[in-house]
């Protein structure tokens, strides 16, 4: 990075605006990667806890998913913005958490984990609400078969529904990450200086709000571009056996023609 | 002197959806070696009976017995019976062998690993095993050059052979099939029929719900004609195909041979 700022400022010499983009554009970078990992680590934490608890929301009992659902409907419901506050401001309003010793020194007192918690919070309940709806959505006879050959419910969740559903749920996890992506952006909101909060404070020194807003909106696009390469490259990689074959079409089974002919990709 | 258990007994399944009782109790007996037939026009409840005997489906009321083991059933509370073990059905399930209409093959997984998997899982087989026994019924099915593609670069009668496979891996006592060619196009039918015409020369007991008619006099040693939930006819395949006793397994013949 200072090899970059360095690099950057021989370039511009003193000639404005050059002078300040080369200046600012490091600092960017910087809240760039703030908000990359912010994402990163949200969206990651966010599906491990999404598969208990779609789990436990498509259970019969309303014992178990009395509480997922009413989870997913508060975080699914909300703004964002307010579940930060209630995260940053809201909890040290207790004396009790206050008093948490390392846990609030560390973790509850610090933005970056309040902005983490509040993201896998609510990252969580819409990851969860896809899953529960892509378990559904695994063809009855594929469990039925599973179920018909003997396999208990943990194999037919670890063998064949799970495995089913992560293929269903992959296209719109990455859309549900794009817009955690986005909505990153209100981290700046409780202090962090994320690509937004960045954004600001430089503006706040150079005045340039045109600039280097639009400065900030290529380097959203960029990230949001680069996440929607790599879960087309997961689909890809995952979907690997839904690929047809590409057979001339008179050398096709009677079948596998009908097949082609009903999907529309 | 006491005979050995069938290998499969029924006895009084009924089934009913909210007030509509589609099995008006059904009984039947499998002995090793039969081939039972069970035919009858759509709605006759062919296929929820067979359904009944895995417990895909919950019977209202009625006992099953494999090879003189009795499922232990009690009420689910929604008018039909589950298991009352869990454990007890996934053994028996893993006895009895169900194919499906709609072949119900695993689409992640390549034709090995779904031979495979209950193999695996279900039998603890050791993987070396469980490819071994595979690969024999793969070229038992004539489709060894496919196990490594995925289920849908097959034909519908490739894939039904697969699932016949699937399910011939867990060495079942008793096979059900449950309109194993009603899915597929005409030219594809004949492929599936001369696998499960194989198994019949074998001398498995099997079930099989089916709308092949000629199939079904060729390889039975029993016939059942089900019409609106009840047995309307039951014998040995000269019987009902040639000298049925009841009028509407006469018209039923009539319309399908």
């Amino acid at each position: 990075m200072d090899q970059l700022h360095t690099w950057l400022m021989s370039m511009a010499g003193d000639a404005e605006p050059w002078a300040s983009y080369a200046k600012y554009l490091p600092k960017l970078l910087d809240g760039a990667g703030l908000t990359l990992q912010l994402v990163v680590v949200s969206g990651l934490i966010g599906v491990c806890l999404a598969i208990p608890m779609a789990l436990m929301r498509v259970a019969k009992s309303p014992w178990v998913w009395g509480l997922p659902y009413a989870y997913i409907f508060f975080f699914r419901g909300t703004p964002l913005l307010v579940q930060i506050f209630l995260v940053y401001y809201g909890l040290s309003q207790f004396e009790a958490i206050r008093d948490l010793g390392w846990l609030w020194d560390e973790v509850l007192s610090q933005p970056y984990w309040c902005a983490i918690i509040a993201f896998t919070l609510n990252t969580t309940a819409y990851i969860a609400e896809l899953f529960r709806g892509a378990i559904q959505s695994v063809p009855r006879g594929e469990v039925e078969a599973a179920q018909a050959i003997g396999m208990n419910r943990y194999q037919q969740y670890r063998h064949i529904i799970l495995p089913r559903a992560f293929g269903i749920i992959l296209p719109a996890y990455g859309n549900e990450v794009i817009l955690m992506l986005k909505g990153s952006a209100l981290a700046s909101t409780i202090t962090l200086l994320d690509l937004t909060g960045m954004t600001r404070n430089v503006i706040a020194r150079t005045y340039m709000s045109m600039e280097f807003f639009l400065l900030a909106g290529a380097l959203y696009l960029l990230i949001a571009g680069a996440i929607i390469l790599l879960f087309r490259g997961l689909e890809h990689l995952y979907s690997a056996q839904h690929r047809q074959p590409r057979l001339a079409a008179k050398g096709l089974d009677p079948q596998l023609r009908d097949q082609h002919l009903d999907d529309p990709s | 002197m006491t005979q050995a258990p069938a290998a499969l007994e029924v006895v009084n399944i009924h089934k009913q959806y909210g007030d509509v009782e589609v099995l008006k109790g059904i009984s039947l007996t499998a002995q090793d070696g039969d081939v039972i037939s069970i035919i009858g026009s759509s709605g006759s409840g062919k296929s929820t009976f067979l359904r009944c005997l895995n417990l895909l489906e919950h019977p209202s009321k009625g006992e099953i017995e494999l090879r003189g083991e009795s499922l232990a059933l009690s009420a689910d509370g929604k008018g039909g019976l589950r298991a009352v073990e869990r454990r007890q059905l996934e053994r028996m399930r893993a006895r009895i062998g169900f194919v499906f209409q709609s072949f119900n093959l695993w689409p992640h997984k390549t034709i090995l690993d779904n031979i495979t998997l209950g193999q695996r899982q279900v039998l603890g087989r050791s993987k070396d095993e469980a490819i071994a026994r595979a690969e024999t019924l793969l070229k038992k099915v004539g489709l060894y050059e496919k196990r490594h593609a995925y289920p849908n670069q097959l034909s519908g009668g490739q894939q039904q052979r697969i699932a016949i496979a699937r399910t011939l891996a867990m060495d079942p006592e008793v096979m059900l099939f449950d309109e194993p060619t009603s899915a597929l196009d005409p030219e594809l039918v004949n492929e599936v029929l001369t696998v499960m015409r194989d198994l019949a020369d074998e001398g498995r007991t099997m079930l099989i719900v089916t709308h092949e008619m000629r199939f079904a006099r060729d390889v039975s040693s029993q016939v059942m004609f089900l019409h609106q939930g009840r047995v309307e006819e039951y014998g040995p395949p000269d019987q009902v195909f040639g000298n049925p006793s009841s009028a509407r397994c006469r018209e039923f013949l009539s319309s399908h041979l």
